[in-house]
């Protein structure tokens, strides 16, 4: 999947899962998503885990990941681009 | 003037027994009560362990005389509750103004579940009486009214403090002269509403959990009920009651952190244990046994270890989860720890914190790994915290 | 004991009524179609903190906006403790983790409807929005939730720990409380021109957030003074009711001449009327007496919005017209007693005053 594409839809989808009123250009590729940025928490992160595993069919099994996959929507979504390569 | 709170008895059934010398054998005997679900239907019956009590609803309904299709967390506070009047000498109550102060976190879930199931479907299918105890307060209704309870009965329901609350409320009853006796305490039951709950916090352990230790990797959810009985001065006289301790000090605070996590440095906590000491009138160094909150997640035991290190260093003293027995109960948990608890004070006992391996590195102090008895126990300080940050601490003290 | 006198401080609430930081009782009655009444809320985002708003649900944003009204019109930043009390709790989130459980098959969850499903969430983050370590505790006791509640306040204010306690009632209704609560033939099927007088069974489904600083220090302003609070569970008659009414009245001095007006839970549903009927009668006669149901509805805890009622009245001194049938004087009223029962089965009565 182009990475582009993913950046876009990944925004939405976080913007809408998380009630942000932000719009999708108000969030920056590489803006951090915890706390000081985007504002998210632990319990956004494991919200975010399951957005993964249903929208994208990805499994976090290690929980402790979860800060350096979620730090930013680029690392998001360069994960996703790598898990999704290694099941095809 | 205030009245003193005396503590006249205790009842509690939980995973490692029926009663209070079910549990007080298996905790000398170091017999947990965790395991593969038996009654609770769930798809994680094989994945996630429970500390379920070994006891169909047909078997509690007969044990607490009460009809099958009770909610599952009103029979287990029946059974406890009698007991802890039984155990108080109370047949009785001889006109004495009563209350029943109960807690619990999803009152009649058990059923609402099965409801739901059709009622989501369709709005005019699910059975009604599976919805009719569905309030937190209905199981406590129901059961002050078979105990002719009549004088004020209430519920509060804080997650995992709720029944440290119960009887932090309770008491103060009894100290303002509202009330001559308080049952007070809590229930909860299992419900796949809570497993799942917790399961997707990922804090669920996948095996028998770890409270306190280093590699600790999650809680074990539980059921049981655990009450005791508290009397004012008069109330024991005209009740031929000899109390077996003492309310000595309390405290609610806010952790004000997260809805669920607990602050790293344990300020709710802190100020729980500390507020608790001021009331009782003791210093850290008088307390003998902490009956910790401890219940084997990553957070809340470093929070909690971290706030008595700060309160109590440097001398520590002896402290152990029996939620490593008994599973995290919820909003039976303040209940059931009171009474053992009250039971180590009037005992001399110290219950061992089981599996654990390796002592957390971050903290100076380990907790007591075996069973204690005969020990000279004093004040014990008795932990409950919950979501929400909400966090309550008891002390028992010997009269 | 000797009991300290507890004012009330400040108060305001959200419900069917334009109630949200009303200084005065509203004159005119929103009036709303059908068998249910929604409350009328306010724009949350000028209330509540963006970064906590964004995960509540309903419930927890009327409690919450609620509590911080109240606390900005009693000019008080931090209060000593904070003290809800609410029958259903967080119905919303609960049906919300419920549903997802049994689409999902128990997989796939995700935990933030479930932890804000807890009872002691509104409590739980109004000690987050404020960052309050003090006292916090949720009472989920049925038609005595609200009065659980009120009753720790005062006693907490008695022992003289806190000068201050932030205490509210709040329930929420949902599309599936009101249709359980319909099957279990609670509510009408229609509302009647004159819910009081239609003579059928059932009432109409309500809701409501409100909040009450009470305090043992009267403050620059205050609402009224909060002299007594009494509940009961199942009284066996009218008899047993009026001698709580009396005893009440007595313990602060008070017989029933002194009150200006009694304010009751009359919901239009036949028999839980019939109580009121037979107390109007008797230990009621000759006073004037008002209703509040066909204001906000029926729900457990709706004896907070009577309170609320008669704090701003005490404060003004008089009824509003909208509100009384009777022809009142034009003596000030100084003394309000509140007597409302849920289901028959759980009483209870409040006794205000003019400061």
């Amino acid at each position: 999947m182009e990475k582009e594409k993913l950046l876009q839809d990944l925004k939405k989808k976080i913007i809408e899962k998380f009630n942000l009123k932000q719009q999708p250009a108000d969030i920056g590729d590489d803006e951090p998503l915890f706390v000081e940025g985007v504002g998210l928490d632990s319990i956004d992160a494991l919200e975010l885990i399951v957005l993964l595993q249903q929208d994208y069919k990805i499994k976090l099994d290690n929980a402790e990941d979860g800060p350096k996959v979620f730090k930013s929507v680029s690392t998001m979504a360069d994960y996703i681009i790598q898990h999704q390569d290694a099941n095809v | 003037m205030f009245n003193p709170v005396y503590i006249a008895g205790a009842g509690v059934i939980a995973s490692i027994g029926d009663n209070v010398a079910g549990c007080m054998l298996s905790l000398e005997n170091y017999r947990d009560g965790i395991g593969e679900m038996q009654w609770l239907q769930s798809v994680h019956q094989h994945q996630l362990p429970v500390a379920e009590i070994k006891k169909s609803n047909e078997e509690l309904a007969e044990l607490s005389k009460l009809p099958v299709n009770t909610i599952r967390t009103a029979m287990l506070s029946k059974i406890a509750a009698t007991e802890a009047l039984s155990n108080s000498g109370i047949t009785d109550f001889m006109g004495l103004r009563t209350g029943f102060v109960s807690a619990n976190s999803v009152g009649g879930m058990d059923k609402t579940e099965n409801f739901f199931q059709h009622f989501s479907k369709d709005h005019n299918a699910g059975r009604l009486r599976n919805v009719v105890q569905h309030e937190c307060g209905s199981a406590t209704q129901f059961v002050a009214d078979k105990l002719g309870i009549q004088h004020l009965a209430t519920t509060i329901s804080t997650a995992c403090s709720s029944s440290a609350n119960a009887i932090f409320f309770g008491a103060r009853l009894v100290r303002n002269n509202i009330l001559d006796v308080v049952v007070a305490g809590g229930a909860d039951a299992l419900t796949k509403f809570t497993l799942n709950g917790f399961n997707s916090l990922m804090i669920l352990d996948h095996l028998p959990c770890q409270p306190f230790d280093e590699n600790r990797r999650g809680l074990n959810l539980g059921e049981g009920a655990g009450y005791i009985v508290m009397v004012s001065e008069k109330a024991a006289k005209i009740l031929n009651i000899q109390p077996v301790c003492t309310l000595s000090g309390y405290c609610n605070a806010n952790d004000a952190y997260h809805q669920t996590a607990s602050s790293p440095e344990g300020t709710g906590s802190y100020l729980a244990m500390k507020g608790a000491l001021q009331k009782s009138g003791l210093q850290p160094g008088d307390i003998n046994y902490i009956n910790l909150h401890g219940t084997g997640t990553k957070n809340n035991d470093i929070a909690e270890g971290t706030a008595i290190k700060n309160l109590f260093q440097p001398q520590y003293p002896k402290m152990s989860s029996t939620k490593s027995f008994t599973g995290h109960t919820l909003g039976g948990s303040g209940g059931i720890e009171a009474v053992f608890s009250v039971l180590s004070v009037q005992q001399g006992y110290i219950y061992p914190n089981l599996r654990l391996e390796t002592p957390m590195a971050e903290l100076p102090f380990t907790p007591e790994t075996r069973f204690l008895k005969n020990v000279n126990v004093n004040h014990v300080l008795s932990n409950s915290f919950g979501f929400g940050g909400n966090c309550t601490s008891l002390i028992f003290s010997k009269l | 004991m000797e009991k300290m006198k507890i004012y009330i401080n400040a108060t305001t609430g959200i419900s069917p009524q334009e109630s949200f930081g009303a200084t005065v009782y509203p004159e005119s009655i929103t009036q709303h179609p059908g068998n249910w009444f929604n409350s009328i809320e306010p724009d949350y985002d000028t209330i509540i903190d963006v970064k906590l708003i964004r995960r509540m649900s309903r419930i927890i944003k009327m409690g919450a906006a609620a509590a911080l009204k109240c606390l900005q019109q009693a000019e008080i930043k931090m209060p000593d403790g904070i003290i809800v009390g609410t029958a259903y709790g967080c119905l919303q989130d609960t049906e919300i983790f419920l549903q997802r459980m049994i689409d999902y098959n128990e997989e796939l969850l995700t935990p933030t409807a479930f932890i804000q499903s807890t009872h002691n969430t509104v409590g739980a983050q109004i000690a987050l929005l404020l960052q309050c370590h003090h006292y916090n505790n949720t009472f989920v006791h049925k038609g005595f939730s609200f009065e659980s509640a009120l009753l720790d306040a005062i006693i907490l204010l008695n022992e003289n720990e806190m000068n201050n306690v932030l205490v509210g009632g709040v329930d929420e209704l949902t599309n599936s409380s009101f249709d359980i609560l319909s099957r279990f033939s609670l509510y009408k099927k229609s509302l009647p021109g004159n819910l009081y007088t239609s003579k059928t069974k059932g009432t109409i489904a309500g809701e409501g957030a409100f909040f009450f600083l009470l305090s043992n220090l009267a403050a620059k302003k205050n609402m009224a003074v909060l002299n007594a609070v009494d509940f009961f569970y199942k009284p066996q008659n009218s008899d047993i009711i009026a001698d709580k009414i009396n005893a009440l009245l007595s313990s602060q001095g008070l017989s029933m001449n002194d009150i200006d007006v009694i304010i009751t839970g009359r919901n239009g549903d036949i028999n839980n009327d019939a109580l009121y009927d037979t107390l109007e009668q008797t230990v009621f006669t000759g006073r004037t007496v008002i209703n509040f149901k066909h204001l906000c509805g029926e729900y457990p805890t709706a004896g907070a919005y009577a309170v609320w009622m008669a704090a701003l009245m005490l404060k003004e001194g008089k009824i509003p017209q909208a509100l009384s049938s009777q022809k009142t004087g034009n003596e000030k009223i100084r003394t309000a007693l509140v007597y409302n029962h849920y289901l028959n089965e759980h009483h209870s009565l409040f006794l205000l005053t003019a400061c």
